[in-house]
């Protein structure tokens, strides 16, 4: 499965990946302006911009082929989307218990407690099209890619 | 404290209704314009600050964000202008020399806005490029009095050149200047096109020494980087004597700019100032250059071709001829409008001259000698566009530096403040926050497409004329007609006027 | 190749799906004494609540068995394994063949010795049937006592708070959530609950629980009494291993597993809440009854039974809970055994507090309230045994990122390589 890889020596700590992420997942996935300033609450952002300068990169959800969250939780929100392979999160049986949280070692996934109490991650964007975040980076730090980088 | 007369420049506009606040803007500014107060939540911008280099509303998402030219009004003045007032606020509060960067952006005429170039109609009819092959394949280098045959074979023995194909190199921008992946752009780029890069005065970085086949390396007074496999790294070596931004003055890179890879390269310590002598200080006579030049054809067993690169000044003509007589096999003249990283204000505005009417003279002076062949002219000073070239070979260049149009392909927005080393889109600048966001992978792409671009633009004006071959063109000075110029620029410029 | 697990739960749908994913063809059976489609047993505090209803606590969509070719006797349950046969008895006579078995029986409430511990108005807190009978009793202006200040008996006491009980807590312990936090996290948990009216005995015991008119009286080992309507049992779990008494199948505390998850028996394996394995962190065999263990501890049983060899590499407790607002996730080791153990803590507040415990450099444990963000990175940090000791200030602080760890790991993590 092609994953998203972060590139380290061209990230600028911009944000804008999270920026785009956010708008993607609300009510007006289309329309930035409307996303942000319409929108009752601002959807929780699936990719984390980590800086400590002049280091920086943005980290999501890897998509593991051994997924920690999927084994950990409890309700069997967390499943893996047959076609993509990407690890998906149904927000309809997701209780907000967070054992995903702690099960993650990569820190990928968020709460989201925007409407309900829910987890949020990465879904890939699988209803957008090519992921946000990577079609978005002015710098090219974020790549997609066959297996390793 | 006491009252600074300094003003802003620029005005900062943000369109509330487009704004976002995501604080992109804030991030990006290394001049800390844009602030974000989180007791308002709101957004604020230090206009005094912003250098007007468009970082933050390329990056704004929402392209909420303009700027504009500071509102502020003096009583008309037409001698006492803004610039020239805020000019002497600035002396008074810090008792020193202006710095500035890139290019005079003062409105001296520029010539090649006065030139115009021909096309065919009924005879000699055009060349479609898109059907016909269109040779604009350039070689530099002293090229043979005669040819002589034997038996159908070549004897004469020719001097070595650099094979371009087009005739456009990127100048002479040194490592320490510009930023490393700056560097790595534009030697990637020369490399994909086919072209040369120009290593400044900053030395050959070891990262870049792959990209060794497609260098012209650089021996300045300061003799920064320069060993045996520099010398031998490159296609070619260019003694410097002059620059154009800043003629009869050396160079000056701060000595925070002087990192690690940057002292490395350039063999200095780290932190220490970069000085530059204004004259090399073995060189004292025209002698004594065809000393130097023999020197380094000496070092590199006579297989690379030695430039010459001087600043276009009074007597260009007289001094050119005497290069060519010293033994270069390529003369680089840098026009009064060339780019730089830092130069006192009023010496990149005052001194030089243009590089339209150097190149004029240098051409009509070798040839009226008979050297023209001896050398390759190669031509710099604010060239702009592929119009720009195709005038300057039509007046007799060989081919042409581009160093301001390079570091724009780059994303340089031409705030001139360059010597502040704060350069926002990662171009001017060693801050390794700063460097990261020129990306070399997109950069080269970027200059790469630039050249490409020009190229074609190249042979279309050339089939437009009806010739296939630049050579036809070389110091074709039939092809082009003056416009709107005194009968003195055209007889120097050795050009008709329009209509004639 | 007739594949029969005996569960329906988190460790025989890892099972399932681990089986299957080497072997998609020959019959699995799943026999449960629950007459339910798989579900979520941490969910049942929520059915008492009314937040989850029996179709939305699903563990697996409701075509799992089909898709997955699962054949299912729900609602049986299997008295013995008779090994030299390899045959199981059902309770109606039936008697079923395998070729490989899978015990993932899980685990059976434990009952403390207290007088009068049966009859009307007891209850217990494992499974649905058990949230089903609680929440007929569970109405307003009614009272209860829950014998066990736990994981279980928190959140039973929690479900029973919500729906306006008021509730008295029980608990041999001087603290609450003895098996998951130090006293300082304890103390805050207990504030908190107290605040919202919560009721506590700490460092005593039950001893009696007796009738009284319709109503009953529970006798405390410190002499103290509490009258109320009904009482919950929810001191913890046992492993459920019933069905191998009488085997040579060897057993501990919970069924002995090695490191394939199989037992001494070949081609019998164990997984889940009934199995006894490796704790990374104890260096020795235990049981650790946690859903996301369970599962895992299927994957590799199920991995094995289908013929693909697989090696558990060992589990360590892990836990996200939360209480009126109060979320925490704490695993491993959180009080230090004795000095060979350091303890690395943030200032407590009301209602935050960060702890990590160390051991030659090593993490070994972790307690985060309301400091749940990122949290895993611990976890992984926890899982590979790596060295620790510069990265212990990043540790106790709400801003630990990946960014923090050394480059060579933060390199592996961008990557998503496998952490185990």
């Amino acid at each position: 499965m092609k994953k998203i890889y972060a590139q380290e020596k061209y990230c600028i700590g911009c944000r804008l990946c999270e920026v785009y992420c956010s708008a993607v997942h609300s009510e007006y996935p289309n329309d930035l302006v409307k996303a942000f300033n319409r929108s009752k609450i601002v959807p929780t952002p699936r990719v984390k911009v980590e800086e400590d300068r002049p280091l920086s990169f943005a980290m999501q959800c890897r998509h593991c082929d051994e997924p920690h969250c999927l084994k950990a939780c409890i309700t069997g929100a967390m499943y893996r989307d047959e076609e993509s392979g990407a690890i998906l999160n149904d927000a309809e049986r997701c209780v907000g218990c967070w054992t995903c949280i702690v099960a993650c070692p990569y820190g990928g996934i968020f709460r989201d407690e925007s409407k309900s109490k829910v987890v949020a991650k990465c879904d890939y964007c699988l209803d957008q099209g090519d992921p946000a975040c990577v079609k978005n980076c002015p710098n090219g730090a974020l790549i997609i890619e066959e297996g390793g980088e | 404290m006491t009252l600074s007369m300094n003003t802003p420049e620029f005005l900062v506009e943000r369109d509330l209704d487009r704004c976002i606040k995501c604080q992109v803007c804030v991030g990006q500014c290394a001049n800390e314009v844009h602030k974000y107060d989180k007791e308002t939540d709101s957004l604020s911008c230090d206009d005094l600050a912003c250098v007007g280099c468009h970082r933050c509303v390329t990056l704004c998402p929402t392209h909420a964000l303009t700027i504009k030219k500071f509102p502020l009004e003096f009583r008309e003045n037409a001698n006492w202008t803004a610039n020239t007032i805020n000019a002497i606020y600035k002396q008074a509060e810090s008792g020193g020399i202006l710095l500035t960067g890139m290019g005079n952006d003062k409105p001296y005429p520029i010539y090649w806005d006065h030139l115009l170039l021909n096309a065919s109609q009924v005879t000699n009819p055009s060349i479609d490029p898109l059907r016909e092959p269109m040779e604009v394949k350039t070689y530099l280098g002293r090229k043979p009095d005669k040819l002589d045959f034997s038996d159908g074979e070549l004897v004469t023995e020719i001097a070595p050149q650099v094979e371009l194909e087009l005739p456009i190199m990127f100048s002479a921008m040194s490592f320490g200047s510009i930023s490393l992946n700056a560097v790595k752009s534009l030697a990637a780029a020369a490399k994909e096109v086919g072209t040369m890069f120009n290593t400044g005065e900053g030395g050959l970085h070891q990262d870049l020494y792959s990209y060794g086949d497609n260098a012209i390396v650089q021996v300045a007074s300061g003799r920064f980087g320069v060993h045996p496999q520099y010398l031998d790294a490159g296609t070619a070596i260019e003694i410097k004597i002059g620059q154009g931004a800043k003629p009869g003055i050396g160079g000056h890179l701060p000595g925070e700019k002087v990192g690690k890879e940057v002292s490395e390269t350039r063999m200095i310590p780290e932190g220490s100032d970069a000085l530059s002598p204004a004259p090399h200080h073995d060189i004292y006579s025209i002698e004594d250059l065809r000393q130097l030049i023999y020197s380094l054809k000496e070092a590199t067993r006579y297989k690379k071709p030695v430039a010459v690169k001087i600043a276009a000044v009074h007597n260009v003509a007289a001094i050119a001829s005497g290069i060519a007589r010293a033994g270069a096999d390529i003369i680089t003249i840098d026009g009064f409008r060339g780019g730089t990283g830092a130069t006192p204000l009023r010496t990149r505005d005052n001194v030089g001259i243009p590089i339209e009417l150097a190149l004029a003279a240098v051409d009509s002076r070798l040839r009226n000698e008979s050297i023209r062949h001896q050398v390759s002219l190669v031509v710099a000073g604010s060239v702009r566009n592929s119009a720009d070239i195709m005038k300057a070979i039509a007046l007799g260049a060989d081919a042409v530096y581009i160093g301001s149009s390079a570091l724009l392909a780059l994303g340089c927005h031409m705030c001139q403040k360059c010597y502040t080393g704060k350069c926002n889109w990662g171009i001017a600048t060693q801050d390794p926050n700063l460097v990261k966001r020129l990306n070399p992978e997109i950069g080269a792409q970027r200059a790469a497409n630039l050249l490409r671009a020009w190229k074609h633009e190249i042979k279309e004006m050339l089939g437009g004329m009806g010739i296939n071959a630049i050579e036809s063109l070389r110091g074709n000075r039939l092809m082009l007609r003056g416009v709107g110029l005194s009968d003195r620029d055209l007889e120097i410029l050795g050009v008709k006027a329009a209509g004639e | 190749m007739q594949y029969v697990i005996v569960g329906n739960s988190a460790a025989a749908i890892g099972a399932v799906e681990s089986i299957r994913n080497y072997d998609t063809e020959n019959p699995i059976l799943v026999i449960s004494d629950e007459p339910y489609h798989t579900y979520s047993r941490p969910l049942i505090s929520y059915y008492l609540t009314g937040l989850r209803d029996e179709e939305s606590m699903m563990y697996r969509p409701k075509d799992f068995y089909d898709k997955y070719k699962v054949e299912t006797m729900l609602g049986r349950r299997v008295e013995a394994v008779v090994t030299e046969k390899k045959q199981l008895k059902l309770d109606n006579q039936e008697i079923i063949s395998y070729d490989k078995l899978l015990i993932a029986t899980g685990g059976k409430p434990f009952l403390p010795p207290i007088e009068g511990a049966t009859g009307p108005d007891i209850y217990n807190f494992i499974k649905l049937d058990d949230a089903k009978d609680l929440k007929e009793v569970a109405q307003p202006g009614k009272s209860a006592v829950v014998i066990g200040g736990g994981l279980i008996g928190l959140k039973v006491a929690e479900g029973l708070l919500k729906k306006e009980v008021a509730v008295t807590v029980v608990d041999l312990a001087p603290q609450l959530l003895n098996s998951i936090l130090d006293a300082t996290g304890a103390d805050i948990v207990r504030k908190c609950l107290e605040k919202q009216g919560m009721e506590f005995h700490l460092g005593t015991t039950a001893k009696t629980i007796q009738n009284f008119g319709e109503r009953k009286i529970v006798g405390l080992a410190d002499g103290k009494e509490v009258a109320t309507d009904f009482v919950v049992v929810a001191v913890g779990v046992v492993p459920n291993k019933h069905l191998v008494e009488d085997t040579d199948i060897k057993v501990n505390r919970g069924i002995v597993t090695d490191e394939s998850m199989g037992t001494s028996v070949e081609g019998i394996f164990a997984a889940g809440d009934v199995a006894e394995n490796h704790d990374i962190l104890f260096g020795q065999n235990r049981v650790i009854p946690i859903l996301p263990n369970a599962y895992e501890q299927g994957q590799v049983a199920g991995a094995n039974m289908a013929g693909q060899k697989s090696v558990y590499p060992g589990g360590f407790a892990k836990n996200a809970i939360g209480f009126f607002g109060l979320s925490m996730v704490t695993a491993g080791i959180t009080t230090a055994p004795d000095e060979t153990f350091q303890e690395y803590s943030s200032q407590p507040a009301e209602d935050r507090y960060l702890k990590v415990v160390i051991k030659e450099g090593k993490l070994v444990g972790f307690v985060r309230i309301n400091a749940v963000d990122r949290s895993g990175i611990l976890t992984g940090l926890l899982m590979q045994q790596k060295d620790v000791t510069d990265l212990i200030p990043q540790l106790i602080s709400e801003e630990i990122g990946l960014i923090n760890l050394p480059q060579d790991l933060r390199k592996a993590r961008l990557k998503g390589d496998a952490v185990q």
